[in-house]
Formats: structure tokens, sequence, C-alpha cells
């Protein structure tokens, strides 16, 4: 079925009935010609993209509990190209570009707002170091403009630029970077995925991963074995666990991620702002909620929920950069399970199992990739070779240490990214 | 105005009134009023307006889960949005305005919402907007935001103080109804140090809005009673106004404490709020539970509450919602409030129940097997429509409607370790289940037990068990009698009728989002939650959930527990960013490091630059100067022609002692430390388990066993836990000691060709060349006795000490230098100077030492040692990080000389394009060098080495600068070292 103005209309005058469910809910079958362990963001798009480019439809996507209920619904919705690094560089910018035809493209309203990303800065390095940024970032065709601090005044002016401890030097905007809504993107993409033909079958987890002469073929789940073809592992915090289904011992540590959403109110942050001396970045809804987040919890956990030390961190580095949010009420918390990966940057790629591929490592940042994400890794998995716009997600760059993608320059140090 | 609705009895002081002012009119209260109650007493029961359809709404509730009564609370930068005003304690001179209207609460504009609800469904705007692609943006996403959200911030910097504290205790008990009362009386009388917490500013929680007695008291006369000798126990802490927000690992619970939010204003220095940090041994949950309502058409209407909310207004506060009321219960509890209603001579219309085997009516008129089938009232209910059993249609005329569809227990915070609540049959409720955060248990109504008996007997078990499990005797005292009535109910969650029933009524989420979400597929209960919104607004779904969870399960033809339940999150209600926060804000976000010569800096005038922590001097301004550059090139050209001074205590310092401490610096750096001399330092390059450059400085070799290593300012806590690691994790056999030092000593730069003739008049040794040769290090004294240390190395390039006293000598010491150093014209110099000299020299420094680079790209690749193991060793000898044509470390000169540079721009070939594939690599850090007499950077260019002498372009898209630069040696000044040495 198709959406539009029009057809919310039709369906208002003739009392809602012609809606159909957004996508099936099938039994599984015995036998797919492709198997995605999976039903988040990631998951959801490289079976659409299965689909709708590579015309491969015998397909199911295995979520062990409601389709985009990981990660995908939890994160900050920050969407923006950025990144100055080569391999990083030339996915998001892919991905953005995704993003931007994406309702047209999905036929569904993810709300993708390109109300413009500000990153501050405070102190002449930073500085210099944004500055090297922004021009990776028009080196690789997308925008960055540079901020002094009348500038940043002139788009922020609620920010606290007089009593502040790191005085506001300036900002690398960006535009084309804002937000998008989260759980529209999982649905639109399930619903574009059902369209064509993919069975998304919800609770239904991953037990085991069948191999036979170094050749993947099934899985094991909560409702029976599944045979396939191939296998594509696309489980973000459950990265390590899953990939050990199939002997694998990933360079990924799961860590919480805690982020957080004030109660409705009239608009007052129209951009994307990323605080420089603190970990806080912070938008706001179209609902009128605040939504902000900060560094890890630092612990590694599985526990998918978050501690009072790190919240109060939060909110500091918030009340230091915009004291206006002080009267703001917190309504609500909550973790997430992120995949860590030594560089801070993913991994798209095969594995030494044949028919078996992994997609992981997306830390607290693969929400802006989903739409490229899984558009490289169904060109993965249907060609065998890498889309040009991933290459450089080889599981094998910590062994051979080329093209390492450490953006924060952090090192292999998991919690620090 | 008079209170045309205040009737008789209630818990407020009569004898004193204040004014308050609601969207500008001004009322009249009580001392205990909230400013629902007083509004309510004033009749005014219009208090907002919902969120989507902006329906005209008043108060459902009398607590802190009110989802309707949201006001701004105080004006200017104080305002406060989102205040629910059933909670908001009155004071005199309260001023509050409705919010999400416009222009008025009476006449909103955007009621027309309500009009087109037929087309704004759950989940419209999936389906819409989406043409054409550009409008986004420009014009649906405007106009979508300004309607959306409720209150507005003032957009000012908060002006209030909020403050932190710690607490710990045997047992915390949350909520002081009557089940959290005996909890605490049971094991403060123990002698169990006890915390007790509620969220009311009365303690004593729905005893305060009931009739019935305990022992031969009132409820309420057995709070107070109870709450007083709680008050005289020295193990026990009251805190009314205080909300526990959620349950953390190992036993820690957050609250916050609102101190003066019911004050006009705080006291000067009084904070607003306080987090506290509860570290509990036991928890009991005693929090109770709320009530939820039942869907029927327009069931939102102001003067429709929940039952127990509408006796709360008539016992607690002498306020008649109405004058004529209805109640509709499905439940024993709901008679209650027509009884206590009745009994204060409102006028009780009628009972309706859909039972046909409700309770006995006494004088109440009951309509059995009825329903409430439609309401009228556009800003307040004016009649309800009933149809009884028999399907008969009766319109009665009412002012206000208690409606009842049970109790749920306040099960949040028990699921706040992602425990899920377990569905009870018999109360048709979810309570606690198992898995629960560790040390917590609940009693009272949050457990399910809804009796006052139920609520005391479980209080006191609760608290005897904590008590055996601390090892304290606690006894179980007999228990005053209380009413013991079973919890009879017959779940009815929707009244089959056309027309809209809400569920969720800030959200505006009716029966039909959840028929329409059930219709399309998003039948799981996160879902459901996510595609209606149902549960998201401000009350978390306290009203809501149970009840929208029932009615999927109807609709879907499967049991409650089948169903499922979300999970409740921190914190339990909406805590105000500022009390998270606490004092860090403002300037006092960071704690100031400051160096030993600040107070000598700031009489000097210098400018100051954050540098981490650290304030550190930039430069130093001299009379007639107006450029910083004349400044720093002034301190850049004197120490290079005689002496400067520089404050270096900023760098890390370490000292670290042992037999195995040479061994142990042998590993943690990359270049070989086994070989150095007792009274020598040496330069060392420490690199990251992945190969990676991690941090450079000089450590010098003070004794046998006995290192001090410096680090850089920025890495000097990061090395210190790494060392702390490498020591404890992974080699604790070596017998090292090590300790941060950094505070201890105050050290200086003196460097310039006149350093050693400067130091030599305040250095008690001999330090000629001869007696301290360049890299010498060891312990001396200075100005006649007081113990130093001295090392011979160089930042800028000059001949160079550097120079550390104990920390409380700093001060003097550098009033010292300068004394002595008038006859050299010496100079001070700040870290610009300091930067200006480390990169004519090529020195690498943070801009450099990014954490991406190699030492081969820093043009050290030869000082990683690959005669010994070493952290990063192996991993830097990766083929991928030691490629020839990586980057390199390189010097840019402009070729014009008044060319400018500026970091951060990248290298391009002359004539090509700004692509990526062209993309050379970048100007690390750039200065005016006044020795050279025009800008000059270091950078990393691909295959940098082959490429000195070569031409290329520095490119900043940013600025638009684009300039010729010349490739040359990161050596710019005195390349062969000669000053050095001197
Ligand atoms: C708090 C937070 C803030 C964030 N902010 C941002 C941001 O602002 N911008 C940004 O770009 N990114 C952000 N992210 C990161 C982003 O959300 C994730 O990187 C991305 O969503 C991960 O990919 P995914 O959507 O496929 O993961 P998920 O949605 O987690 O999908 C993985 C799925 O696999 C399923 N699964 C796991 N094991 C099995 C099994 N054995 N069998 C079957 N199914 C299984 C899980 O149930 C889950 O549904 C944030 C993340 C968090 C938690």
């Amino acid at each position: 079925m198709q959406y539009s103005g029009l057809r919310v209309i039709w369906e208002g005058l003739t009392g809602q009935k012609g809606w159909g469910p957004m996508w099936r809910d099938p039994a599984p079958k015995t036998t797919y010609d492709m198997v995605i362990i999976g039903g988040g963001g990631h998951g959801l798009s490289t079976a659409y993209y299965l689909a709708r480019e590579h015309g491969i439809t015998n397909i199911a996507v295995l979520e062990k509990g409601y389709l985009g209920g990981g990660n995908i619904g939890r994160n900050t919705t920050i969407v923006r190209a950025n990144y100055f690094l080569p391999g990083n560089s030339e996915f998001y910018s892919h991905s953005l570009k995704l993003w931007e035809g994406l309702e047209q493209d999905l036929n569904y309203n993810v709300m993708h707002s390109q109300r413009g990303l500000i990153n501050l800065f405070h102190s002449d390095g930073q500085r210099d170091a944004f500055v090297r940024r922004g021009n990776a970032m028009i080196n690789q065709g997308d925008d960055a403009i540079l901020l002094d601090r009348e500038g940043v005044r002139r788009y922020l002016p609620y920010l606290d630029f007089d009593n502040t401890r790191f005085p506001i030097y300036g900002g690398l905007y960006h535009p084309r970077g804002g937000t998008a809504r989260h759980d529209a993107v999982a649905w639109g993409y399930a619903r574009g995925a059902d369209q064509r033909g993919v069975d998304l079958i919800q609770n239904c987890e991953v037990t085991g991963i069948d191999i036979e002469n170094g050749r993947v073929t099934g899985v094991q789940t909560t409702r029976g074995a599944i045979r396939a073809k191939k296998v594509g592992i696309v489980v973000a915090g459950r990265s390590s666990q899953v990939a050990a289904m199939a002997g694998m011992r990933l360079p990924i540590e799961s860590h919480v991620l805690q982020a957080f959403v004030t109660e409705g109110l009239k608009p007052v942050i129209d951009h994307v702002v990323s605080f420089g001396m603190g970990h806080f970045y912070i938008s706001q809804s179209d609902k009128g909620g605040l939504v902000f987040g900060g560094d890890l919890d630092f612990y590694a956990s599985y526990a998918a929920r978050g501690n009072l030390p790190m919240v109060e961190h939060v909110m500091e580095a918030g009340m230091a950069l915009m004291p206006m949010i002080g009267k703001a009420k917190v309504l609500r918390s909550w973790g997430g399970i992120m995949d860590m990966s030594p560089d801070g940057s993913p991994m798209i790629d095969r594995t030494h199992v044949e028919g078996l591929y992994l997609n992981c490592g997306w830390n607290y940042g693969g929400f802006k990739a989903v739409p490229a994400s899984g558009h490289c890794f169904a060109h993965l998995m249907a060609t065998d070779r890498p889309h040009e716009a991933a290459t450089g997600f080889r599981l094998d760059r910590f062994a051979t240490g080329r093209g390492l993608m450490d953006e924060e320059g952090t090192g292999a140090q998991h919690n620090l990214h | 105005m008079s209170q045309s609705h205040r009737i008789d009895g209630g818990q407020i002081d009569r004898s004193r009134t204040f004014r308050f002012r609601f969207d500008g009119v001004g009322y009249n209260g009580h001392p205990g009023d909230t400013l629902a109650s007083a509004l309510l007493a004033n009749g005014v029961r219009l208090m907002g307006r919902s969120f989507k359809y902006h329906r005209p709404r008043g108060p459902m509730t009398a607590g802190s889960e009110e989802p309707n009564a949201l006001v701004e609370l105080r004006t200017g930068a104080r305002q406060e949005p989102n205040t629910r005003a059933t909670v908001a304690e009155l004071f005199d001179g309260m001023r509050a305005q409705s919010q999400n209207r416009w222009p008025s609460l009476r006449f909103d504009a955007l009621s027309v919402n309500d009009r087109l609800n037929t087309f704004f469904t759950a989940g419209f705007y999936y389906k819409t907007f989406m043409w054409p692609a550009a409008f986004w943006e420009k014009v649906y996403e405007p106009i979508i935001r300004r309607a959306a959200g409720l209150g507005s911030l003032s957009a000012k910097h908060d002006p209030d103080v909020y403050d932190k504290g710690f607490l710990h205790c045997d047992l915390l008990v949350i909520g002081a109804g009557p089940a959290g009362l005996m909890a605490t009386l049971t094991a403060g009388r123990a002698g169990l140090r006890v915390i007790l917490a509620d969220e009311d500013f009365r303690m004593g929680g729905r005893l305060n809005a009931e009739t019935f007695t305990i022992g031969d008291q009132s409820g309420a006369g057995w709070a107070e009673a109870t709450v007083a000798e709680l008050a005289s126990l020295p193990n026990v802490r009251l805190m009314p106004r205080t909300t526990v927000i959620g349950a953390f690992d190992h036993g820690v619970y957050g609250a916050v404490e609102r101190v003066a939010d019911h004050l006009p204003e705080p006291a000067p220095g009084q904070p607003r709020q306080i987090l506290w940090r509860i570290y509990a041994g036991r928890t009991v949950l005693a929090g109770g539970a709320t009530e939820r309502p039942i869907a029927f058409p327009d069931n939102d209407r102001p003067g429709i509450l929940l039952a127990g909310a509408l006796r709360a207004y008539a016992n607690r506060w002498g306020v008649a919602v109405g004058k004529r009321v209805a109640v509709f219960t499905n439940n024993d509890d709901g008679w209650r409030t027509a009884h206590d209603l009745a009994a204060k001579g409102i006028e009780v219309v009628a009972v309706i129940d859909p039972r046909e085997d409700g309770p006995e009516a006494g004088s109440l008129r009951a309509i059995r097997g009825g329903e409430v089938v439609a309401t009228k009232g556009r800003l307040g209910l004016t009649e309800i429509t009933v149809r009884s059993g028999k399907g008969r249609l009766e319109t009665l005329r009412v002012e206000a409607l208690g409606v009842s569809g049970g109790w749920n227990p306040n099960v949040n915070i028990t699921s706040h370790h992602r425990s899920r609540p377990v569905w009870d049959e018999d109360i048709a409720a979810f309570v606690p289940g198992a898995g629960g955060p560790p040390g917590l248990m609940a009693a009272g109504a949050a457990a399910g037990r809804l009796s006052t008996h139920g609520a005391l007997a479980s209080g006191q078990a609760a608290a005897l068990e904590v008590a055996e499990a601390l090892g304290k005797q606690a006894t179980a005292d007999t228990l005053p009698q209380a009413e013991d009535a079973p919890v009879n109910i017959r779940p009815l969650w929707q009244v089959a009728k056309e027309g809209r029933a809400w569920i969720d009524q800030q959200n505006d989420v009716t029966v039909k989002d959840v028929k329409l979400a059930h219709q399309e597929n998003f039948t799981s209960v996160e879902h459901l939650k996510r595609y209606t919104t149902l549960g998201m607004a401000t009350d978390q779904g306290k009203t809501g959930n149970v009840l929208g969870l029932a009615i999927m399960a109807e609709l879907t033809g499967r049991s409650i527990p089948e169903t499922g339940t979300t999970i409740y999150r921190p914190p339990y209600t909406p805590v105000a960013m500022g009390a998270l926060a606490g004092r860090s804000r403002g300037r006092e976000f960071k704690p100031f490091r400051l160096t030993p010569s600040h107070k000598w800096a700031t009489e000097q005038g210098a400018v100051f630059v954050e540098v981490g922590m650290w304030l550190r001097a930039q430069w130093f301004p001299r009379p007639g100067e107006t450029h910083w550059r004349q400044s720093v090139d002034r301190e850049v050209l004197q120490t290079r022609k005689s002496v400067g001074i520089c404050d270096v205590t900023t760098l890390g310092k370490i000292d670290i002692q042992g037999t195995d401490a040479g061994a142990f610096l042998n590993r943690v750096y990359a270049n070989t430390f086994a070989t150095l001399p007792v009274g020598k330092c040496r330069y060392g390059l420490m690199l990251r388990e992945d190969g990676i450059v991690y941090d450079d400085g000089t450590t010098a070799r003070m004794g046998e066993n006995e290192y001090v290593m410096t680090t850089t300012t920025a890495n000097a806590v990061g090395v210190f836990r790494h060392l702390e690691y490498c020591r404890q994790c992974l080699w604790p056999d070596m017998d090292v000691q090590i300790i941060s030092t950094t505070e201890a000593w105050a050290q200086f730069s003196v460097a310039g060709p006149n350093a050693r003739n400067l130091l030599e008049k305040i250095v008690d040794q001999d330090i000629s060349d001869a007696a301290f040769p360049y890299m010498g290090a060891g312990n001396v004294t200075v100005c006649g006795g007081l113990r130093a240390r001295l090392f011979r190395i160089s930042f800028s390039g000059e001949l160079a000490y550097e120079i550390a006293v104990p920390t409380r000598y700093g001060d003097a010491l550098i009033r010292r230098l300068v004394a002595e150093g008038k006859e050299f014209d010496a100079v001070v110099y700040g870290t610009e100077a300091l930067g200006v000299m480390r990169v004519e020299k090529g020195h690498v420094a943070g801009n450099e030492l990014n954490g991406q680079t190699t030492a081969l790209n820093m043009g050290l690749g030869k000082m990683v040692s690959k005669k010994k193991d070493s952290i990063g060793m192996v991993l830097s000898q990766r083929e991928g990080m030691v490629t020839e044509d990586g980057l390199r470390l390189v010097g840019v000169k402009p070729v014009k000389p008044d060319g400018k540079l500026e970091a951060g721009s990248h290298f391009l070939p002359i004539g090509a394009r700004p692509v990526l594939a062209n993309d050379g690599g970048w100007l690390t850090s750039k200065v005016y060098s006044p020795h050279l007499g025009c800008d000059i950077a270091l950078g990393y260019l691909k295959g940098g080495t082959d490429k000195i002498g070569q031409r290329m372009r520095a490119v900043n898209l940013l600025t638009g600068l684009d300039t010729e630069v010349e490739i040359v040696s990161p050596h710019f000044f005195d390349p062969e070292g000669e000053r050095l040495r001197g």
C-alpha cells in the first residue's frame, strides 16, 4: 500500500479501515537463500537492499525480540557525515546521500531533519583539529562551515558564553547534519523489505550457526532450525556472542551507553549541538523532548542499563554548556549495548566461514550508518565483493595495521572511543 | 475570589490565606493546599490542554502521576514548565500560567486539531509530509514543532543553586504510607539506621486522603503520631519532599529533595533541590498504588477524575471538585469515594458499577451493570450519559465524575534493573516480579497488599526480615486494628461504544489508536508504545499503560500476561536537569588547577589560557604592546638572545622507584632505558599497545633505583593510569612503585644563552658544562640549601634547564629568578612563545601527538628499539604501519614570506582540485617565527621525506586560504643543535 497525504485524508474519511499490517508475521520456513540475524536498523536495511537492489527476496530476518527493539530504537538519532579518515569519510558520505532520499525511497516518513550540527571547540588545538576535519569533509564532497565565537552566538544564543569554565572559541557547522526518527527508520525498512517478500521473523533467537566443511549451512533458532546458503550477522551489541557460535573471537567489547529525554518543551534548541569539553550532545525532538547523551558507562556490560555517576556527568556537562536547561526535567533514561571496536570504526566483511558475513563494530555511531551499512552489506552478501564505499571496513585491519580508522585517536581501548 | 468549592475538613491551615495567580487571575488558598486543590476550591477545573488535540483538561489525579494539569510555574528565569499543579505546594504570591495553548486556555486556536482527529491518528505522520522532499525542514517540521511540546523554558540561565550529597543507611524505606511508616517504625525501634523518603510534603500517604481508622485514631492521626515518634529516634532520618528516582547498581539509590520549591524563591545560598546518593543496605519499596481509569467516550473532560483523587480532594484538602458528582467504578474501592463524598454533604447522584454484584449501596443510588457511555461539557463536565444493565440510557447532570478501573501497584522501581512485573489475577494488576534490585523488597500496596491492614502487616514483616538479615533484634509489636477489605474487582477496560475514549490523556492516545496499531500489526507492547506514543507522556505511562495493554490484549485475544508489559526506567518522576548536575556548572564545571607562579603571573597582567584543567600564562603583555604577537615575538626573541623563564609545572611528573624501575621503563618506553646512567636524563617515546605513539617526555635517573618521569600536560593522568595498569595487572611481580608528583614540584624552564649564568646565581652547586653536561640530571640545592631538582633539557632548542623546587617555594622561586634575571634582561614567557620555539625546533606536541600517528610518521621511527620488547613494539611493526608512502612529519614555509598559513589546512599538489584523491595530508601546528620572519608550520604529508624541497599548496577550504608552500625539514632553527650544548 502506498502512503501519501491523500491516503491519510481518504482513510480519515472512511474510518481508517483500509490500512493493512505494516508487515506480515510469517512463520519461519525451513529454508531460505539468505538469513539475516538481527532485526535492528542494519539487519532490516540489509534485507531491504538485498531485495531492492539485488532481487534476492527469499530471505528471512531473524529477530530475537521485536523488530527495532535494540539500539536502533535507543539512540540519540544524530545523522551526520563529518568523519575525516579515509574509509569512514566516503562511507558516511554515501550514507548521508541515501538518507537524503530515504523518505521517497521507502515511502515512509522517517523525519530525517537536516537541521544542522554544530560541534563546539574550546581551544586552539581543538580548532586546528576541526579545521583539519572540515577540510576533509569538503574534500569528500560534504559540507562544513567554520564558525567563530560570534558565529556560534548567532545560532546558539542560549549557550553560556560568559561564565564558563571552558570558553567557546567557535564551532564546526555541518548544515546537512541533523536527526531522524529512529523507530520510523526501522519500521520503514521493515515495511519495505516485507513488501518485497522478505520474511521478518520476530521472537526468534538464533542459538547456533551450522557449519559444514567450512561452509555455513544454516542456523539453529528458538523456533527451529533454518537452512540458508548465506548468513549475515548483524546483531550490534550481541556481536561477540553470536560470532562465537561460529567459533570466532571478535575484537569487540560490549559497553553500556545511556541516553536521556526530557519532558516535551516548546521549540528551544533548533540544531544538534555537541560540547567539546565534556561528552555531551543534544537536540530537540519534533515532539519537544530534549534528547541527549554523553559518555559510555566505561565498564563492559550486557545489562542495557546505566548508573548514576554517568547520569550526573552528562547533566553537569549540559548545565555547563547551556544553563537554561536546568529546569527541563529528565523524563526517561535508558541504556543500549554498544558494540565497541578497537579503532572505533565498524566492520563489514566476510569471515573465515564461507557464506558467513559479519556487520558489526558500530560503537555509538551506527544510526547514521543504517542506510549505507545495509546497502553495502547487501552488496557484499549478494556479490561477494565489498561495495566501493565500504572497502575500508575489513576485519583484518587490526592484524595488518592497514587502514585503521581511529577518529578519536584513543587507541584499542574500547571504552575510550 | 471566594473559594466556592471549599468544604469542611482537610489538612489545610485555614487560619492563614495565600494569594496566588493563575493566568493572571487572583485566587485565595491556604497552607497545605496544592495549586490544583486551591484552584479546584475556587471552582476552576480547566487547567491545561492536551498535547496533540489541545483538548481542554483539568486534573485527573491528586499526585505526581498527573498527566493533565501541567502549568508553567513562576516567571522570568525561574519559570518552570510542565509543573504538576497537583503536587505544586501553594505559597503566598504564587504565579502560574497555563501552557501549550494560544491565545488563551479557554480559546485555543490549535484545538482545531481535535476537529481533525479523524486524520491525526496514531502514526499518521509516518505516512505523509514526504512530498516535496525539501518541504520537511522548511515547512512541515517547523509547523509540527511549534504545535508540539508542552511548556516553555525561559531560555535564560537557570539562576537556582542545586546541591548534592551522600547518605548511608541500613534500610531505605521509599514511601511513608501505612506500609512505609510501619516498616520504618519497626526497624527504627530495633535501632537500624533508617531513611524514610516520601515525595509528598506531608507524610502518611493514602492515610491523609482516607477516612478510615487505625486503632482508635483516624488514619491521618495515626500517621501524624507515628511520624512524631520517628522524628524522636536519632537513628531515623525523615525526608519529606524527597522522591527516590531510581535504583542503581550496588544498592545505590538516587533521590531528589525539593528544598525550596514550596517557597517563593530559595533563600540566599539555599539550594532549590538536592540530589542524594543513598547507599542502602536494604530497601523497602512502600510506594503505594496508582489508580487507573476506564476508557469510555469523552472520558477526558475537566471534572472527570480518578475516584481516589476525587475523595482525596475532599478528605485531605476540603474541596468538592463538583457539587453534584457521580462515581463510575468496577471495584469496591470506588464506592468509598461515593460514601466519603456523601458523608461530606456532597450530592452523589449515582454510583455506576458495571458489576451486578457490587457492594451494598446503602442510601446511595446504584446503577448496577451500568456504564458511562457519553459525557458533555466543553470546558468542564456538565453531564454524563449512563447505560444501565438493562440497556436504558439516562442522562445525569454532574459537575464531577470519579472513575476507578482498579489500582496498579507502583512497581516501577522494582523494574529499574529490568525485572518484569507479573500479573496478579486477584487484584487484576501487575505486582513486582522476580529479579528486582538486590536487597529491595516491596511492601503494602506496592506489593499488591491493598488493604490498610495488609500494608501495616507487610511493612512490619519486611522490616523484621531486614533486621534479621542484618543481625539486629526487632520485635513484632501487635499491629493496630485497621480495615482489611478484600479487593473486589471485575476488570472493565473499555466501554463498547462509538466515540473517542482516552487511554493516555496527555498524549491523546485513544482506544481507536490502539485498534489501529493492532490493525497495522504493531501488537507487541513495545511497538504499541512506540507507534501510538502510549505511555511516553510526562506521567511515563503511570495512568494509561496497563489500560492500553489490556485493550491490546482484548484485541489480540491473548491474556494480559501473554501480551506482556513495558518495564519502567529511571527516573520515577521527571527530575530537573539542574538537580542532577548540582554545582558542577559555570566556572565550577571542573576545578581549576593553578600553577605555582599563578599569583605572580596575575600580578604581571598575564593573559591566561585553559590547558586541560590548568590555567597557564599564555603571554605577558608589556606596556605599549597592543597585539598579542608583539608580546610573543618579544618573549621568543629575548629568550633566544639572552634568557627566558617559563612555568612548566603542568607537565606530568611521576616518581618511579624500586629495584625493577629501570626494567619497567624499558618496557613502557619504546626506546632503550636500561642503559641510562645515574645523573642523566633521556627523551622517551611511549607507544600504546596498538603501536601508535601515546606520549613523550624525558625521564631522569636520580639514583640507582630512582627515576623521575615527565609526561605531556595533556596525558599526565592517562600515562599515570597506564603505568599503574602495567605495574599492577601486566607485571605484578616487578618491584616498582610509582607516585604522581605533578603537584609536589614547582618546575620552571630556564632557557637561552644566559640560562646557566642565571641559574648559577641561585644553584648552590657547580653547574658548569663539565659538572652538569647536556642531559644531566640531579638533586641540588638552591638559595642556600633549599632542596631542588635540576635537569638540563630543552624544548626550545636553547641551552636550557628545568629547575624544580617543592611547590610551596614555587612562588618564591619565580620571584627570585626574575629578580636575579634583571641583569640579563630575562623574560618570562608563556605557552605561545613556548609553542613558537618548539615549532621552530620541529618538536612534536599535542597537535602532532594526536593518537593517530606512529613514530615513523613523526620521523622518530629509529627510536623504536627492536632489540627489546616494549609496549606497542610488536604492533607498531605491522605491515600497514611501516609503509614508505605513509605520512611523515615535515616543515612548511610559505613561498612568499608574507604568505599566510593556517593549522588544519590540507596539502594539495599545485593545480590539483580539492578532492579526497588529491589530499596529501594536513598542517598540524602553525606559528609565526620571528626568526624566520614568516609563518611556519609542521604537518603530516604523505611520503613527506621525499618531498622536502618541493612546492605544494596549503589549502583551507573553510576560510578560503590557498597558499603556495615549500616543504622543508621540520627543524627550522639551529638544525644541528649547537645552541643546546652551549
Ligand atoms: C544511547 C545510544 C545513543 C546512540 N546515539 C547515536 C547517534 O546519535 N547517532 C548514531 O549514528 N548512532 C547512535 N547510536 C548507535 C546506533 O544506535 C547503533 O550503532 C545501531 O543502531 C546499531 O545497529 P542496529 O540498529 O542494527 O542494532 P540493533 O538495533 O541493536 O539491532 C541488533 C538486533 O539483533 C538482535 N539480536 C541479537 N542477538 C540475536 C540473536 N542471537 N538472534 C536473533 N536476533 C538477535 C537484537 O535483538 C537487536 O534487535 C546510539 C546508540 C545508543 C545505545
